[in-house]
């Protein structure tokens, strides 16, 4: 087995041991990079330099008995849309391919106040915003299990490194389903925490009521270590819960004694893919034959969660990327060219002798704001600024908006109901395995079923947790999801690792790279 | 004012500027006058993943005023995302209140000393927080076109008072106005600075006429962003005939144009419509999902009251009630602010003459305070020198006539009464030697005499001159009637 196939957690204490040291782990992480990633397209950049003076600085810091944090020494690769001091922050947009922030991001000022390694930045739809990682304005990434196949998205490449080995533990972030989902496709483990448990403070927003940065990693083990370090009360994030963290990565082990599953009446309904469907029926199965109570539970209005995600998430976003407008930084068009563009423009209006298109022509300041606006955004981005700016719009917004809130706390009732029965909720995490890559490009509307069975634990701001439990015939991974009650992670936490000590499906590794 | 055909209807929306000394949603300072954008942040200058956290000192403020203006503090409140795009908007939207606001349904009560309107309560609909923009600098010099960027205001927290369209001229606006900046000073929320933009006022205006016994309204305009209570007046008065005209040439109701935005242009006198465009904006509010919405239990709106100073309309009653001071008197020492009040009040106290300490203060203490363009705090005659100037008047101790002599040379050699007094070589007059004195001008004088005896008693008013130029320090009043008793016996 390969350095870079064992679990973040084995390596910790390899390194703890002194057996391995932070350089060597991160050479060999670089390396697998070169090798691999040629192939997947899962990182954005990385500046191996930086990465191997913190790992080397670690190490001496071990070396002279230093207390180190709970990451000491481990890769990790952040999503592209975390910002971090003075390095590139993208969301994988024209808009921003510039931009560096000035401060870290409290999930990122975390990961180096753990000690961990930061080894790469990592592709993802523009702005968050997609299923398959597609809607990147930099590059494709592949499904490292195989190529042809998307990685799921928005946090793809966050997935597929982890997948393809390149990096033992990722972050990624979660509005719609964007950690669970790649997970699931890429056979790794991924974790939405409960809206508020980790701070969004330097997250780029998508949707600020729907976003949530968690962990992906190879076993659940490693995902509890990831999501305590990054866990916590912010100061600069209203939203962040004000609640302890539990030790995660201490209680994992510790199984759950009477532990009640539920199963979702409405979630084995039509479009489900047989294959996912049975190895999901399989894992409950695990779960009873652990003599565990599984109880069917309902969730009647899930089957509005994409409807009302898809008006929300969009007006949110319509106005979480005003700020984009090439005015302070980030893209701005040619000012000559716009200039003359304006120019001809007026003269042919004058020649046509228009008063009213004349009337009409943009002040340079609106063009600059449209021409930038038109060249940075690409074509979903700008398809859900259009959605939301229309949802929130005089006259529509008591037809969309408020529906959907209205609808988003139905969901969430929905689910507290189920919780006074069950521990925590099993069932699939996309309805297929993956896809072939431009499968759907051109039908954005079936991109959008993709966040099926994930969506719901964003609009009721619930944790929710994404495993491999199987594989289809033709070798690609399929994932099963447990979703639990506010702030309950330490229990999903222990309800996967119960059914990963059971099967080997988290021991899988893509043959194809 | 001449009798008009119309009422002027008037609704004044108010933006305050709260004395904070950080941003509403930052540690940014909020000093002005600093160089361009060195007080800024990535959180007030909208960075991509910064988020907004509320100052509470910010809201404390906000409630302080919106209870002194009689309001209603509900339980629960919330943030909204105001959307437009404009260059020094760095987030392209604003974090305000909207169907939701801090405050609503208050009043603050309105008069003229000179009667010149009845008092009345002027509603206030509503008062709410929210974030200032940036500010825009045209640079123009040299065939430039550029526009500069000053994000230092941005963040800071306005609260906006609307008040229900209950004035009837730009007299009663104007003394809205005045009152609520006397309140505000008074609470010490605002420093009220005009100048700065600390206060900024924007007018709704139309007209109510009656036409064959129809009662119509015009359409209402928005005068926008005045930034002083003359030009308030003005562009009312402006506008309210500008409307007359409009209704005589055009017939329009009130819902039969959109409503129109004008700006007032100070140095022509004028308002003039600002671009159709910028009329329809859609804002496209909805809940601001970074901040939580901020809840205040009943017991929380009591501390703030509880904190509360006295405010002009209490202060003003307590001076008549307490003091025997008339509207006017008590009218004029509450609306020079809470300073010259409470000179008055330890001043007044001290005394134990109410009515005179007032007379002293509102005459020539606050003259004294006009030309030497200095505030009470610097004021040169303290509160217990001037009481102990109006209780020597009051005494005898100093011959009324003589105080404004008094008082100049306490003022000059900054004395008190006595020292004063000393200076001046004014000594109180034994009662016999002013009998002697006024005796001895009554023999001189027999023809004044004679006059007085036929009745003309203003003819002793000579005596008094000659025995002031004996004695400077005799009581003419003391004189007068000695010399008149003394005339009758002769």
């Amino acid at each position: 087995m390969s350095l870079l196939d064992r679990s973040a957690t084995d390596l910790l204490s390899d390194l703890q041991s002194g057996e391995l040291s932070s350089v060597e782990l991160t050479q060999a992480a670089l390396g697998r990079i070169e090798q691999t990633d040629k192939q997947v397209g899962a990182f954005l950049y990385q500046d191996a330099e930086s990465a191997l003076g913190t790992a080397k600085s670690i190490d001496q810091r071990r070396q002279a008995g230093e207390q180190l944090g709970l990451l000491a020494g481990l890769p990790v690769a952040v999503k592209d849309v975390l910002c971090d001091q003075n390095t590139l922050a993208t969301c994988a947009s024209q808009m921003l391919k510039n931009f560096r922030p000035p401060y870290d991001s409290t999930v990122v000022a975390k990961l180096k106040a753990a000690d961990a390694v930061l080894i790469g930045r990592t592709n993802m739809d523009e702005f968050a915003m997609g299923g398959s990682t597609e809607n990147s304005s930099v590059q494709l990434t592949r499904n490292p299990w195989d190529l042809e196949c998307a990685p799921g998205g928005s946090s793809g490449g966050a997935a597929a490194c982890v997948a393809a080995g390149m990096a033992p533990l990722s972050i990624g972030t979660d509005t719609g389903g964007s950690i669970r989902q790649p997970a699931g496709l890429c056979g790794v483990v991924g974790m939405k925490p409960t809206y508020g448990r980790v701070s969004r403070y330097g997250l780029i927003a998508f949707a600020s009521s729907l976003d949530q940065v968690g962990p992906l990693a190879r076993t659940t083990s490693d995902a509890a270590l990831l999501l305590e370090a990054i866990s916590g009360h912010d100061p600069r994030d209203s939203t962040s819960l004000n609640q302890p963290v539990p030790a995660y990565s201490q209680t994992i082990d510790k199984p759950l004694e009477n532990l009640k599953v539920g199963i979702v009446r409405e979630h084995f309904a039509e479009g489900l893919d047989s294959e996912v469907e049975r190895a999901v029926r399989d894992a409950i199965a695990v779960y009873e034959s652990l003599g565990t109570e599984v109880k069917e539970v309902s969730l009647p209005h899930s089957k509005y969660g994409v409807a009302a995600y898809y008006v929300i998430a969009p007006s949110e976003a319509s106005s979480n990327l005003a700020r984009y407008d090439g005015a302070h930084y980030g893209h701005r068009t040619d000012q000559a060219e716009m200039m003359a563009e304006l120019a001809a423009e007026r003269k042919e209006l004058e020649e046509a002798g228009d008063t009213r298109g004349l009337d009409n022509l943009d002040t340079p300041l609106i063009r600059m704001y449209r021409r930038s606006r038109a060249e940075g955004f690409g074509p979903e981005v700008k398809r859900r600024i259009m959605l939301g700016t229309y949802a929130l719009s005089a006259g529509y917004y008591d037809a969309y908006y408020l529906k959907a809130l209205k609808v988003r706390r139905l969901i969430r009732q929905d689910y507290d109901k189920a919780f006074e029965e069950v521990d925590v909720i099993a069932g699939p995490v996309t309805a297929a395995p993956a896809f072939k890559l431009g499968e759907m490009v051109d039908d954005p509307l079936a991109m959008y079923l993709v966040d099926l069975y994930t969506v719901s634990a964003n609009l009721a701001g619930l944790p929710g947790i994404s495993l491999p439990c199987g594989q289809s015939e033709s070798g690609l991974p399929i994932g099963l999801q447990l979703q639990g009650p506010p702030l309950q992670e330490e229990r999903l936490l222990r309800a996967a690792h119960m059914y990963e000590q059971e099967t080997d499906w988290h021991t899988r590794r893509p043959t194809s790279i | 004012m001449a009798e008009q055909p119309y009422t002027t209807v008037i609704g004044l929306e108010v933006h305050v500027q709260l004395a904070t000394k950080s941003k509403l949603f930052c540690r940014c300072s909020t000093q002005f006058g600093a160089e361009p954008n060195t007080q800024t942040c990535s959180v007030c200058m909208g960075l991509p993943g910064t988020l907004p956290v509320m100052n509470a000192h910010a809201f404390e403020l906000a409630m302080q005023t919106a209870i002194a203006l009689n309001c209603d503090i509900p339980e629960f409140t919330k943030w909204d995302r105001k959307q437009y795009y404009y260059p020094d908007l760095p987030k392209g939207y604003q974090i305000s209140q909207f169907d939701l606001p801090m405050s609503s349904d208050g009043y603050l009560e309105i008069s003229d000393p000179k009667e010149r309107f009845e008092p009345k309560k002027v509603r206030i609909l509503r008062a709410h927080l929210e974030e200032d923009a940036g500010k825009s600098i045209h640079d123009e010099a040299a065939g430039k076109a550029d526009t500069e960027i000053d994000l230092n205001r941005t963040g800071t927290p306005l609260l906006e008072i609307v008040s229900e369209p209950d004035m009837r001229s730009s007299l009663e606006s104007r003394a809205y106005l005045q009152e609520l900046k006397l309140l505000l000073t008074y609470i010490g929320v605002s420093d009220c600075n005009m100048q700065e933009g600390s206060l900024r006022v924007d007018a709704n205006v139309n007209l109510h006429l009656e036409e064959g016994g129809e009662k119509i309204a015009t359409p209402i305009v928005e005068i926008k962003n005045m930034n002083s209570f003359r030009a308030v007046e003005r562009a009312i008065d402006y506008e309210a005939e500008r409307q007359w005209r409009e209704w005589q040439e055009t017939g329009r109701k009130l819902g039969e144009s959109p409503k129109q935005t004008r700006g007032w242009d100070d140095a022509a006198g004028v308002t003039r419509g600002q671009r159709s465009k910028e009329e329809s904006s859609d804002y496209r509010y909805f809940p601001d999902p970074d901040l939580m919405p901020v809840v205040t239990k009943a017991e929380q709106v009591e501390e703030v009251r509880a904190t509360l100073p006295e405010l002009p309309a209490g202060l003003r009653q307590r001076l008549g009630e307490e003091y025997s001071l008339n509207a006017y008197d008590s009218d004029v020492l509450v609306n020079q602010g809470r300073g010259v009040v409470d000179y008055y009040l330890s001043a007044a106290d001290a005394s134990g003459n109410p009515k005179l300490t007032c007379n002293w203060v509102t005459q020539e203490v606050l003259r004294e305070l006009k030309e030497q363009e200095i505030a009470i705090d610097d004021f040169g005659v303290t509160a217990e020198r001037l009481s102990g100037l109006v209780k020597a008047i009051d005494d005898s101790l100093v011959p009324g006539p003589r105080g404004k002599e008094v008082f100049a040379t306490m003022l000059a050699k900054n004395c008190d009464v006595e020292t004063a007094t000393k200076e001046l070589g004014i000594e109180q007059v034994d009662e016999s030697e002013l009998v002697a004195l006024c005796q001895e001008l009554v023999d001189a004088n027999p023809k004044i005499v004679a006059d007085v005896k036929a009745g003309k008693m203003q003819a002793i008013g000579a005596l008094i001159g000659q025995a002031k130029a004996r004695n400077p320090n005799v009581d003419p009043g003391r004189v007068r009637e000695i010399c008149l008793e003394l005339a009758q016996k002769a």
